[in-house]
């Protein structure tokens, strides 16, 4: 039960800091194990070159050595796309992107072909993917042969026409004839405009440049916020058939911006506090469960690592809860948004603060000392004022070296919750039955609540019971926990809970039965008592079985209150329902077959004795009518019989009643008829007879 | 006196007998259906006394079907009868078509009650 309880309060813990800490933890171990989980080739290879690239390049950002080989596979299937006559741009560009990586053994004469495939396709484009995928590919060519003199022939005719896709806000078409602008596209346009900057066999006219770079400041206008810090690009128009979500969104921005800056000449004036923020927010996804996600992530994460603009560079903390009983020291670590080392820097605690009271700080600008061994910076001791409870640290990095502050961003101010615990003592515990009238104590009990008790105690109605104790954190000041409740539990498992009350250093709680006898329900007998002290801050959180008091209560009068039937069990009411069996009643016994057989036999006998005896009185069907019309009407009528004895047999063996009595009107209607005109002839004929 | 006793009788079954022969064979042909009627009952009721009343529905079923059929047939003799005055408006054909109408009647609610 403890043991429980110390869970819970662990859970709590946990919750508290995830809800109130934005702290963002660079990509670590776990992302790397998650790669290889996510990335997992079949038969040697991926399914398609793309996301063959992105897990080689997902692997290869995060340093992964013991990636899965799929290089031979791989090759073949990139030499195949390269020579192949029937690849489009497309296909090329996943396949250069692959061999970037790969390194793959391609003959020049192959990059010759495509080159001269591609260059056209360039001049021919006219759509954002067209430039995209033809100029990225003739880009990855450039890299990959060494050839200095692969240029682009006109490559502000081409810039131009890329440019022409922009729209005022920053944000790019895909194509001249489709109205509707994008943020994707800006990326991915971005990125093809830097592909052309690098590709042109001149300078490229510096005005244009400027002009491109206006618009990415008036993108970065459209960017979106988080209450954490978070920045992010979304699509303002969903676009049903493709997946775009802020994660493919902002990546494709990224991608575009890094590129474009690595190439562009002229200073990029862009907010750092935005770059942080998106690597805040895709640091903030955590472990994504998509490949492409993942892949858009840790992509552009690098991308940000190694941009030319900014880069972020992320505080982060081990542990938010600190221990002042081991005499823990708060750690703080600054990295990159990949986990690498962090240029020289000071953190600075600016200040620290109660979380219930926000003005009054308790440290107020203090320097943070390095440890080199473990890359982290800590705080030496924290001032004896500071006692359990939880505190919001604001932390300030500062660059050694003020040239590269236009390098790193490192964000203003980060506030972290920070929880301080401890050890807190509980002393002149005790429990004690009193006389009601005198108060005077008749039996008294010390109570060492961190160990074990089995207290039994014993009163009467017109007594009281007392418990009291007393907390003290660390530093010698008064303790007040969220929880301390003192709970009574009869034999039949009525519970009551008693909150405990505080009077300045002392917890006690009297419990006078005269006024209680009703609400215990005048249930005498045993009462285990429970005692539940605990705190988010407090390491030795209780919950201890004291002992037990007899009670001796007075009869319950008649219209005294029930106690309540017991509540089911909460874990019970999921799990899994008592198994119905079902009764059914036994089927009843039955005759042999052979004597039901035989009395079937015997019930033909008195039908066998009716037929000999009509036989033996000599019954004859000479009154039958002869003339055609009246006989047709008799054996109609006969004929009616039977049917209606047949319905009724049908009845019994598969009909409803509804179903027979309709048929039955039908065939009762007819039965009159023609029943009707026997007889009537019948006895027309007999009076004619008669009378005759 | 046991002797003149069995006499008596048998004068008694003599005079009987020769009194039914006189009634008319469509009568006799009524007596011998209510007899067959009433036998299959006492058959049905013999199978139950033997076996038990399991499927007591079905039980009542058949036996009320032969007592029901009995007593109309007995009705229908009483109505057919030319010696019978009260009856004497009566045709016959009628009493007939009471007695195919009731049976009818008669045999819905036993084969709804059969099971």
């Amino acid at each position: 039960m403890a043991r429980s309880l110390a869970g819970f309060l662990v859970l709590i813990l946990a919750i508290s800091i995830c809800d109130a800490a934005s702290i963002f933890q660079p990509i670590s171990d776990s992302h790397r194990s998650a790669a290889l989980d996510l990335f997992k080739p079949v038969d040697g290879s991926f399914a398609s070159l793309e996301e063959t690239y992105e897990a080689l390049r997902t692997f290869e950002i995060l340093g992964i050595n013991k990636k899965p080989d799929v290089s031979t596979a791989t090759c073949g299937t990139v030499s195949k796309a390269l020579s192949s006559s029937s690849s489009t741009p497309k296909d090329l560009f996943d396949a250069l992107r692959v061999n970037s990586i790969l390194k793959c053994k391609i003959n020049a004469e192959v990059f010759e072909g495509i080159i001269s495939k591609l260059q056209a396709a360039v001049s021919g484009a006219s759509s954002l993917h067209d430039f995209y995928y033809s100029i990225g590919s003739l880009g990855l060519i450039k890299d990959q042969t060494s050839k200095a003199d692969l240029h682009l022939s006109d490559a502000e005719g081409i810039f131009r026409s890329i440019k022409a896709l922009s729209q005022s806000d920053g944000r790019w078409r895909y194509s001249s004839n489709n109205p509707e602008s994008s943020t994707i596209a800006a990326g991915v346009a971005l990125e093809t405009l830097a592909g052309v900057v690098s590709l042109a066999s001149s300078e490229v006219d510096q005005s244009m440049i400027g002009i491109v770079q206006n618009d990415i400041m008036k993108l970065f206008d459209s960017i979106e916020k988080y209450d954490d810090g978070a920045f992010y690009f979304d699509e303002k128009v969903v676009n049903v058939h493709e997946h775009s979500g802020p994660l493919s969104t902002s990546s494709s921005v990224v991608r575009g911006l890094t590129a474009f800056t690595t190439v562009a000449t002229g200073s990029l004036n862009l907010p750092g506090d935005k770059i942080l923020g998106l690597a805040k927010f895709f640091l903030g996804i955590g472990i994504p469960g998509d490949s492409k996600d993942f892949f858009n992530q840790i992509d552009s994460l690098a991308f940000l690592e190694s941009n030319r603009v900014s880069i972020p560079l992320i505080l982060s903390l081990p542990s938010t809860v600190v221990s002042l009983t081991k005499k823990e020291n708060l750690m703080v670590k600054v990295n990159t948004v990949l986990g690498s080392k962090a240029p020289p820097l000071t953190v600075k605690l600016v200040r620290a603060y109660s979380t219930s009271s926000k003005d009054t700080s308790i440290i107020e600008n203090k320097e943070l000392s390095f440890d080199p061994e473990r890359v982290v910076y800590f705080l030496d001791a924290l001032p004896d004022s500071v006692d359990v409870g939880s505190y919001i640290f604001v932390f300030k990095v500062v660059l050694h070296d003020s040239e590269r502050k236009d390098v790193y961003v490192t964000g203003t101010l980060t506030h972290v919750q920070i929880f301080l615990t401890g050890h807190v003592k509980i002393g002149n515990a005790e429990i004690a039955v009193l006389d009601n009238d005198l108060g005077t104590i008749e039996t008294q009990r010390k109570l060492d609540l961190a160990g074990e008790n089995a207290v039994s105690l014993s009163a009467n109605h017109l007594q009281k019971l007392h418990l009291s104790f007393q907390l003290t954190t660390p530093r010698g000041s008064a303790f007040k926990p969220h929880q301390a409740f003192l709970k009574l539990r009869h034999e039949t498992k009525v519970e009551h809970v008693f909150l405990v009350g505080n009077s300045g250093k002392k917890f006690e709680i009297t419990l006078d039965f005269l006024g209680l006898v009703e609400k215990l329900f005048y249930l005498s007998g045993k009462y285990d008592i429970q005692l539940t002290v605990g705190d988010a801050v407090m390491e030795n959180s209780l919950l201890s079985e004291i002992g037990y008091v007899e009670l001796d209560l007075p009869e319950a009068p008649e219209k005294a209150p029930r106690p309540p039937p017991q509540a089911v069990d909460p874990y019970s009411r999921y799990g899994p329902k008592a198994e119905i069996s079902h009764i059914f009643r036994a089927p009843e016994k039955r005759p042999p077959k052979e004597l039901s057989f035989t009395f079937l036999g015997l019930i033909l006998l008195p039908f066998i004795g009716f037929l000999i005896g009509l036989l033996r009185l000599g019954v004859n069907l000479k009154n039958f009518p002869t003339s055609s019309v009246p006989a047709t009407f008799a054996i109609l009528f006969h004929v009616g019989i039977a049917a209606v004895l047949l319905l009724y047999v049908l009845f019994w063996l598969k009909l409803d009643l509804f179903t027979t009595l309709k048929t039955l009107s039908f065939l009762g209607v007819f039965l009159m008829f023609v029943g009707h005109r026997i007889l009537s002839h019948l006895a027309s004929a007999s009076s004619k007879l008669k009378s005759g | 006196m046991a002797r003149s006793t069995s006499k008596d009788a048998q004068a008694l079954f003599q005079s009987l007998r020769s009194a039914y022969v006189a009634t008319p064979s469509s009568l006799k042909i009524i007596d011998l259906y209510v007899c067959f009627a009433v036998f299959t009952a006492i058959i049905q009721v013999v199978y139950m006394a033997v076996v038990g009343s399991f499927p007591f529905n079905s039980f009542l079923s058949g036996v009320l079907s032969c007592v029901g059929t009995a007593v109309l047939a007995v009705c229908l003799r009483i109505q057919v009868n030319k010696e019978n005055k009260e009856f004497k408006d009566l045709p016959p054909e009628r009493a007939f078509a009471d007695f195919v109408l009731c049976n009818l009647v008669l045999h819905l609610v036993i084969m709804n009650f059969l099971g």
